[in-house]
């Protein structure tokens, strides 16, 4: 194909992937959008295909068969609860394409390379390389492979530095003399080593903000790729993901109330200083209940709001949930669902969970729109949230999570709460909501405990 | 420098696009967001079939063959995923 003709290929693509991105402002827009970003795609692989440079296509057909088939077999087989872990993986698949490509043409120019060229090309395996090994270590702690408590040892930050100091070193000696191809594998292996030491720190429940962040390097590492091979596609393929990947992680850590450098540096929950200790807080004043006596609650309520964490993904119990929804609805109560922004282990993590038990998306409500109005709510649900429904976040300066926005269940006139013992929550401060007036705690798994709701409610 | 500064300019207006573009996303499809943006960031297959097939040397080869690999996993992966998980939010349908 002729190269002009494969640029304005490019460009079309490019149009399409923005068209697809714009698509998901609304769920109702979304495939439709989607649709378009895979036509884009195809439209650039096939003209790449007829590249002028290309002269056998063996490794490529092999490649793609292989890539094509992994990445079928991942997308068919994942589980909904899964998604984080998938979504970690994907990362790390990006990552090392792109780090690939580019070790590939240090490989090949080596010293011949521009001051620029190497730049960009240093700059592109490093991000690539530490998004590799990052990506897996979320991964492994997400599929619980590995411990998902932060790991920390004495002057981890000092090191990490002395690190980052090290392969900016190695960087500036490459672009004076590219030709140290020493220097050069060094580095690779340095930001692989980099990666694992970024992530280990970071507990479980950080990740929502990890793996956005991870999603953001891989499209930069993506993006510099394309100054490398001077491709157009890739720089604005790549900054499009890498802006999405800032933002969502920047919204994440808004719903904490912490910065990113707190996030990564921070090993939140390690020396999580309890101003209350559990014994003062829940000292007497819990209350338990039985499923019968929580299906009573239902007999006087006209509006239900249901709170889902990370819990419920744990015990697969969107589905029960659908079920007791749909039963609650049918007395003729208003049954909604409202999801705090770190819920779960990604951005939107419980949102997928719910939409997959057929929960329609209006019921879903965004914290800064079902706040206001819990005062309204006559029983509110929580199953398997702990941290985002803490009343501590608002009335105590000095706790961890002070500042962070809750969702205000403690202002609804019941407040049931699933949960299986009153272990802390990721901030491991105890909760005065479970022991406050009018909370009931139903002490059951999950989803065990909303089908022993469903079964009192029907023998009711 | 002159190859620099054009595809930078490339670079900063994509970046403010996306800003735009991703802003106005609904958080409720924050997780097919991301299947999706990584989906259409595997575009670096594109570099990777030209490295495979160009046949510069061997190393070069064996390196693009498994970028080619990655790179479709998260193209076919990332689609399809992100499919699956529009298809399932839907409005609210009457029940009988």
């Amino acid at each position: 194909m002729d190269q002009h003709l494969l640029q304005w290929a490019y460009l079309f693509a490019a149009i399409l992937f923005i068209f697809g991105l714009k698509g998901l402002s609304s769920p109702r827009t979304a495939r439709r959008g989607m649709f378009l970003a895979a036509i884009g795609m195809f439209i650039a692989v096939v003209g790449t295909l007829f590249d002028r440079e290309i002269v056998g296509f063996q490794g490529i057909i092999i490649g793609m068969i292989i890539g094509s088939a992994v990445g079928l077999g991942i997308a068919v087989w994942t589980p909904m609860t899964a998604m984080p872990q998938r979504t970690a993986l994907s990362h790390a698949f990006g990552a090392l394409a792109v780090t690939l490509v580019g070790v590939s043409e240090y490989y090949r120019h080596g010293a011949g390379l521009s001051a620029v060229t190497m730049g960009a090309i240093g700059f592109e395996v490093f991000l690539g390389a530490l998004t590799v090994t990052g990506s897996l270590i979320a991964f492994g702690k997400l599929q619980e492979l590995m411990s998902g408590s932060p790991v920390t040892y004495p002057g981890q930050n000092v090191s990490n530095i002395a690190l980052l100091a090290a392969m900016a070193g190695l960087l500036v000696s490459l672009i004076v003399s590219p030709g140290m191809s020493v220097l050069f594998y060094l580095l690779v292996a340095l930001a692989l080593v980099f990666g694992v030491l970024l992530v280990l720190p970071i507990g479980a429940a950080d990740m929502p903000v990890v793996i956005a962040l991870l999603n953001s390097y891989a499209g930069l590492a993506a993006s510099v790729s394309g100054f490398v091979i001077h491709n157009n596609i890739l720089i604005i393929a790549g900054a499009l993901d890498g802006a999405s990947g800032f933002i969502l992680s920047i919204l994440m850590c808004r719903a904490m109330n912490r910065s990113i450098t707190n996030v990564l540096f921070g090993a939140f929950g390690v020396a999580a200083t309890s101003v209350a200790s559990a014994d003062e807080v829940y000292g007497g004043k819990v209350k338990s209940a039985t499923a019968e006596e929580i299906a009573m609650l239902f007999d006087a309520a006209r509006r239900v709001v249901i709170v889902p964490g990370y819990g419920m993904a744990v015990s697969q119990a969107q589905h029960a949930v659908r079920d007791l929804a749909h039963m609650l609805e049918e007395r003729g109560i208003t049954v909604e669902f409202a999801v705090h922004p770190v819920a779960g282990r990604m951005p939107g993590h419980m949102n997928v969970l719910l939409a997959e038990a057929n929960i329609p998306y209006e019921k879903i409500k965004e914290m800064d729109e079902i706040n206001p109005t819990f005062t309204q709510v006559d029983v509110a649900i929580v199953i398997g949230a702990n941290d985002v429904v803490n009343p501590v976040a608002r009335t105590d300066p000095k706790s961890p999570i002070a500042g962070m926005p809750i969702l205000d269940v403690d202002k609804a006139r019941t407040v049931v709460v699933v949960k299986r013992s009153l272990s802390p929550g990721f901030a491991g401060i105890p909760n005065p909501l479970f022991a406050a007036g009018n909370t009931l705690m139903f002490f059951h798994d999950g989803r065990k405990a909303i089908l022993e709701l469903i079964g009192a409610l029907k023998a009711a | 420098m002159e190859d620099f500064v054009g595809p930078l300019t490339i670079f900063i207006l994509s970046g403010f696009v996306g800003f735009q573009v991703i802003t106005r996303v609904s958080p409720l499809l924050h997780t097919p967001l991301m299947s999706a943006t990584n989906a259409i960031s595997a575009i670096s297959v594109v570099g990777a079939i030209v490295t495979a097939g160009s046949q510069y040397n061997t190393v070069s080869t064996i390196l693009g063959v498994i970028a080619v690999a990655s790179a479709m996993t998260n193209v076919v992966g990332g689609f399809v995923i992100t499919d699956r998980m529009l298809k399932m939010f839907r409005k609210e349908q009457k029940r009988d």
